[in-house]
C-alpha cells in the first residue's frame, strides 16, 4: 500500500528526513517511535503533502503510484488521512459542515454526487456513537474552543467519517486522558480492516497497549534505525531512547 | 464647468425652488460658503493621503433628477432584509418612494427629513438635533448639508423601543445618467429610547452614481442605537457616508459596516461621547476584489471620563483592491478611566492588493486603558494544509480560512436575519458553500 524508498526531505533547507525505508501492506498496524526532534511529525506530513517540505530524494508510493506530483487534496482523495497533533481551529465553520464539506469535495473528486443528506446524518450519528461524542459537539465551530481531548477526538471523528485506506496518527495520544484514551483507541480499532492500514506515530508506549501495533519502527535523526514487533515498544519504555542512541553510538 | 463650479450653480437652481425664509435655510447658505471656499477634498489633506476622488470629479454628475423613476418591487426585493417585519425609508434618485416604503408615525416617526425640515410640528426636533453634530467644517459634509432636503427622519421618543427594525435604502435607477446624491438622515433616540437601523446605498444599472450620504445620530441617556451599514454596490458606484453620532451618558452605540462592493467607499465615522459610562461600538467587515477600494475613517472623541469605545474591523483584499484604515481616538485631560480598544486586522490575498492602516491615538489623560492592534498577513500555511489534507482543494480551503477570519466580527449583530443574510454575503464572497446546518 505505502512503499517509501531512500526518502530525503527537508524544510527551509535543512534535511530533516535522511534516507526512510517503509513498507505498510494493507491490514497492518505500524508504530513509528523516536525521541523529539527524531522527525516523525515530519515523515507524516511529507507523506500527507505539505508545500513547505521539499523531497531531495527518495520516493513514496501509495498503491503504486508516486505521490511526488499530487497536491495534499489529491493524497487525501486517493485515501490518505493525516491525524494532525495540532488541529486547526476554524471559527464559524460547524464540525457537521466541516466533514459535510470534506466528505464531498472527495466524493466530487472521485466524479460522485454529493452525499445525500439523510445518509450523511445517519453516517454522522453511527460514528459520532462509536467515538461517544455528543450531538452538541457537532454544531460547535471546528476546534474552537476544544480542549486538547476534545480536539483529538474530532480528528477520529473525522477519519471515521472519511474512511481512508491510510490513516497516519500524529501524537494522538498527546493531551488525552486515559478515559479518552481508550475511547480513541477503540474507535481506530473498530475501522481497522484487512483493507486499510494504521501508521501510529507516538512518543510513548502508553496508546499501543490499545492499538497494538504489527511492526513497531524507531526513528532517530532522520533515519529508521530499528524495527521489530511490539516487543521493542515494550523494550524502548524500559530502557529509554538512550539505549537506541548508545548502541549507534 | 468642473465638478465644484456644477454645484455651486446646482445650489442657485435649487434654491428656486426651496423656501428661503426658513432658517434652515441660512444653514444651507453658509454650508455652501463653506463648500465654496473649501470645494472637494484632495490628496493634499491629511484625511485623504489614501484615497482620491480627483478621477471620480471629473465626471459630469447631474444634481437633480430629469425624470420620475419608479421601481418593480420584485425586482429590488433583493435588497432589502424581507425575511423580517420592518418600518423601510425608500427613495429613487434621492425621491421619496411612498410605494416601496413603510413609514410610521405610531409612538415612533419614521419618515421624511423633506417633511420634519417643513412642518411646523418637527420643528423643535429639528431646531435642536439638525446639523449639530455633523461637522461643519469637513468639505462634503458642508455639500451635503447645502443641498439637504431628503433622506430619513427617525424619532424614538423617551422610553419607547421600536418594535421593528428600520431600513433606509437609497437606490440609484440610472435612469437620470451619471447622478450626485446628497442623501441627508437625522436620528434622535430619546432617554431609554431604543433602535435598529439597516442602510444600504444602491445602484441598480451602469452609470456612474456618487453618493455624498450624512447621517446624524443622538442617543439620548441609556438611549440603545444599532446602526448597520451594508454596502455592496455595482462597481461603478461610489459612496462617501458621513455619519457623526452623538452620545450622552450610560447610551449604547454600535455601528457595524459592511463593505462588500463599490468602485470608491469612504466612511468617515465620527463618535462624540458628551457623558459618562458610554459605550461606542464600531465593527466591519470589508471584502473586496478587483480594482474596489474601502476607506475607514474613524474618530472617537473621548472628552468625559469612563467611557468605553471599541472598535474592530476585519479586511479581506483579493485582485488589486485597495484597503484604508485610519482609526483616530482622542482622550482629553478630564476623560480618566477611559478604556478606547481597537482592532484591525487585515489578509492580503493578492501580491497587488494593498492596505494602509494607521492608529491614530491623541491621549491626554493619564489614567486610561487604550489598545491597538493592526496585522497584515496572509493566511496560515498550516492552516491551509490541514483543511487540504482532508481533500478540501486549495481554493475552497483558502476560502473556509478567511470566511472563519471574519467570521467572529458578526457576533455582534443583534437581528439574527440580518445576521444570516450578511454571514451568507461573506460565503458567497468568499466562494465558500456553508450549505444547510444539518
Amino acid at each position: 500500500m505505502l512503499t517509501v524508498t531512500d526518502l530525503h526531505a527537508s524544510v527551509e533547507d535543512k534535511e530533516i528526513l535522511k534516507g526512510i525505508n517503509l513498507q505498510v501492506n494493507p491490514g497492518e498496524v505500524h508504530a513509528i517511535m523516536g525521541p523529539n526532534g527524531s522527525g516523525k511529525s515530519t515523515l507524516s506530513t511529507v507523506i500527507a503533502g505539505h508545500e513547505d517540505y521539499a523531497v531531495e530524494k527518495g520516493s513514496i508510493l501509495f498503491d503504486g503510484e508516486d505521490l511526488a506530483d499530487l497536491d495534499a487534496e489529491e493524497r487525501a482523495h486517493k485515501g490518505i488521512f493525516l491525524s494532525f497533533q495540532y488541529p486547526v481551529e476554524i471559527p464559524g465553520v460547524t464540525v457537521t459542515n466541516f466533514i459535510k464539506t470534506a466528505i464531498n469535495a472527495s466524493r466530487k473528486a472521485q466524479g460522485l454526487e454529493d452525499m445525500p443528506a439523510n445518509e450523511l446524518l445517519k453516517k454522522i450519528r453511527e460514528k459520532a456513537a462509536l467515538l461517544e461524542i455528543d450531538s452538541k459537539f457537532l454544531s460547535r465551530s471546528l476546534n474552537e474552543g476544544f480542549s486538547g481531548g476534545e480536539k483529538k477526538r474530532n480528528e477520529i471523528f473525522q477519519l471515521a467519517m472519511l474512511e481512508p485506506t491510510l490513516a497516519i496518527l500524529d501524537e494522538t495520544d498527546s493531551g488525552l486522558d486515559i478515559d479518552a484514551l481508550k475511547i480513541v483507541a477503540n474507535g481506530v480499532n473498530k475501522l481497522k480492516s484487512k483493507d486499510n492500514a494504521v501508521v501510529v506515530i507516538t512518543h510513548y508506549q502508553r496508546l499501543l497497549d490499545y492499538i497494538v501495533p504489527d511492526y513497531v519502527h524507531v526513528l532517530y535523526n532522520g533515519r529508521i534505525v530499528k524495527s521489530g514487533t511490539k516487543d521493542l515498544a515494550h523494550e524502548l519504555e524500559a530502557k529509554g531512547y538512550d539505549w537506541i542512541k548508545q548502541e549507534l553510538a | 464647468m468642473d465638478l465644484k463650479e456644477k454645484a455651486l450653480s446646482s445650489f442657485m437652481a435649487l434654491e428656486q425652488e426651496l423656501d428661503l425664509s426658513s432658517p434652515i435655510h441660512d444653514i444651507r447658505l453658509s454650508s455652501m460658503k463653506t463648500f465654496e471656499e473649501k470645494g472637494f477634498p484632495t490628496k493634499k489633506m491629511e484625511a485623504w493621503k489614501y484615497t482620491s476622488l480627483a478621477k471620480l470629479l471629473k465626471t459630469d454628475y447631474g444634481f437633480f433628477p430629469k425624470k420620475e423613476a419608479t421601481l418593480d418591487l420584485k425586482a429590488v426585493k433583493k435588497y432589502f432584509l424581507y425575511e423580517i417585519d420592518s418600518y423601510k425609508v425608500v427613495f429613487i434618485d434621492g425621491v421619496y418612494s411612498p410605494f416601496l416604503s413603510d413609514t410610521t408615525h405610531d409612538g415612533i416617526d419614521v419618515c421624511l427629513l423633506s417633511a420634519a425640515l417643513t412642518k411646523p410640528k418637527y420643528k423643535k426636533v429639528i431646531d435642536q438635533y439638525f446639523n449639530q453634530v455633523a461637522d461643519k467644517e469637513e468639505n462634503l459634509t458642508a455639500l451635503n448639508t447645502s443641498f439637504a432636503k431628503e433622506g430619513a427622519y427617525v424619532f424614538v421618543p423617551k422610553s419607547v423601543v421600536a418594535e421593528k427594525p428600520i431600513q433606509i435604502i437609497h437606490f440609484s435607477s440610472g435612469e437620470q445618467g451619471d447622478f450626485m446624491l446628497q442623501p441627508r438622515s437625522l436620528v434622535v433616540v430619546e432617554e431609554n429610547a431604543q433602535v435598529q437601523i439597516i442602510e444600504r446605498h444602491q445602484s441598480l444599472a451602469p452609470h456612474a452614481v456618487l453618493s455624498n450620504s450624512v447621517t446624524e445620530i443622538f442617543a439620548a441617556k441609556n438611549a440603545i442605537i444599532d446602526f448597520y451599514k451594508i454596502q455592496n454596490d455595482r462597481a461603478d458606484a461610489t459612496l462617501v457616508d458621513n455619519t457623526y453620532v452623538a452620545q450622552e451618558s450610560n447610551s449604547h452605540v454600535k455601528v457595524h459596516t459592511f463593505s462588500f462592493g463599490g468602485k470608491l467607499t469612504r466612511n468617515n465615522l465620527n463618535f462624540y461621547q458628551n457623558g459618562e459610562h458610554i459605550d461606542s461600538t464600531m465593527k466591519g467587515i470589508t471584502i473586496i476584489e478587483d480594482q474596489q477600494h474601502v476607506d475607514h475613517y474613524t474618530l472617537v472623541n473621548h472628552v468625559q471620563p469612563n467611557c468605553e469605545s471599541h472598535q474592530d474591523y476585519k479586511g479581506i483584499f483579493a485582485d488589486k483592491s485597495v484597503g484604508v484604515f485610519n482609526g483616530k481616538i482622542y482622550v482629553d485631560k478630564i476623560a480618566q478611566k477611559t478604556n478606547a480598544f481597537q482592532q484591525n486586522n487585515n489578509i492580503l490575498l493578492d501580491d497587488k492588493a494593498t492596505i494602509n492602516t494607521k492608529p491614530q491615538l491623541e491621549i491626554f489623560a493619564d489614567d486610561v486603558k487604550c489598545s491597538h492592534g493592526c496585522t497584515i498577513g496572509q493566511l496560515d500555511e498550516d492552516a491551509l494544509f490541514y483543511l487540504r489534507s482532508r481533500g478540501i482543494p486549495k481554493k475552497e480551503a483558502k476560502g473556509l480560512l478567511t470566511y472563519a477570519f471574519a467570521n467572529n466580527v458578526l457576533e455582534s449583530v443583534a437581528i439574527p436575519a440580518l445576521k444570516t443574510r450578511i454571514n451568507k454575503l461573506i460565503a458567497m464572497k468568499l466562494g465558500v458553500d456553508l450549505g444547510h446546518d444539518l
